[in-house]
């Protein structure tokens, strides 16, 4: 990781001349805290009539806690974060999340079976081997975009 | 009415005490099937449905293979892609024993997923996992001879207004149809192999 915060705008500085997609991770200066997305990935739809999802871990680096409110995203007009729940008798429902507060050195998980980016009203398809912008909306008023990856819909995690 | 067969299931046994203790413990949340239902010493799998391609299709019709059986609905973004990839995954390690074992998708949400609809969606995953549809009067019956949970959950952000909370484990039956154990939507596909495996070959 970036050892000064010199370091981070000069690397997110010569990657953003070059114009390359920083699919993996992300990282932006807010007020009070590094926040730190890793590992985004979607699943491909089939068409856009149902939703989408994606997901990432969040972390933060900072020194105040720091929560994840919402999404935002040209791809769907309605983003949320929605969270699986399977209780003991193995019944899984869903249902929007409330914010997620990340303590400092902590992180939280974007992933299967627990919170995810649902994306919902699709506007184009969500094409494996494509990517798409994806903002993640926080407490302190930081607003972080980051670039989500398509996979195959027989995804499991970011790595396929 | 089928034949009921006495099936010892030791392992499952004890596993099933383990979750009806939890089961016992939890219950008071309102009305919910049992994973594994402590009372049932054995069930046969018994359902009539219509599978993606048209054809009705009854449990019979999977005798002398084994059914891998995972409920749920299209419009999940979430468990149910993530159980079927789990699914394909398994088959695909599989390979040539797969022949022995029948996936099969059925939908807790009938007023979407009608058989056409499961066309465009199931073999996405892979081709060898069959959706199955029916009216909602046969999918609530095969649901209660599953013994799994699913419920219409209003919900004004969800796409109609609504979403399904339903059982996401898959139920195995044996090439006789009686029940066998449970895996979890988003186990580790080789583990689920491994144990597939042993019971083909046993």
């Amino acid at each position: 990781m970036f050892k000064t915060f010199a370091n981070a705008i000069q690397s997110l500085s010569v990657a953003l001349l070059m114009g390359l997609p920083m699919a993996s991770s992300a990282q932006q200066l807010s007020d009070n805290a590094w926040i730190v997305v890793e590992s985004p990935w979607a699943r491909a739809s089939l068409g856009m009539s149902r939703p989408g999802g994606a997901y990432l871990t969040v972390r933060n680096e900072g020194n105040d806690p720091i929560s994840l409110i919402g999404l935002r995203a040209k791809i769907s007009d309605m983003a949320s974060i929605h969270e699986t729940r399977t209780n003991s008798d193995g019944v899984s429902s869903m249902a929007p999340a409330d914010d997620i507060m990340i303590p400092p050195g902590g992180m939280i998980a974007l992933e299967p079976g627990g919170y995810h980016a649902m994306l919902m009203q699709l506007q184009s398809p969500l094409v494996e081997g494509e990517t798409f912008p994806l903002t993640l909306l926080f407490s302190d008023g930081t607003e972080l975009e980051i670039t989500v990856p398509v996979l195959g819909i027989g995804a499991r995690g970011p790595e396929g | 009415m089928k034949k009921v067969r006495i099936v010892l299931w030791s392992a499952v046994v004890v596993a099933a005490a383990v979750s009806a203790t939890l089961w016992m413990t939890e219950r008071n949340q309102g009305p919910v099937a049992a994973r594994v239902d402590p009372e049932a010493e054995s069930f046969t799998a018994d359902f009539e449905l219509t599978d993606h391609t048209g054809m009705v299709q009854t449990d019979e019709d999977f005798r002398g293979r084994w059914m891998l059986v995972f409920f749920g609905f299209a419009n999940c973004p979430d468990v149910c892609p993530m159980g079927l990839a789990t699914i394909a995954q398994v088959m695909d390690e599989l390979g040539t024993q797969g022949s022995a074992v029948q996936p099969l998708f059925i939908t807790v949400d009938p007023e979407r997923d009608t058989p056409s609809a499961l066309a465009n969606y199931v073999p996405q995953f892979g081709q060898g996992i069959l959706g199955l549809s029916g009216p909602p009067d046969q999918i609530e019956r095969t649901a209660e001879t599953f013994k799994i949970y699913y419920q219409k959950i209003e919900e004004a952000s969800a796409p109609d207004g609504y979403t399904m909370g339903h059982t996401s484990s898959f139920l195995l039956f044996d090439p006789e149809g009686e029940f066998v154990r449970i895996y979890e939507y988003d186990e580790e596909p080789g583990l689920i192999v491994t144990d597939l495996r042993e019971r083909i070959g046993a």
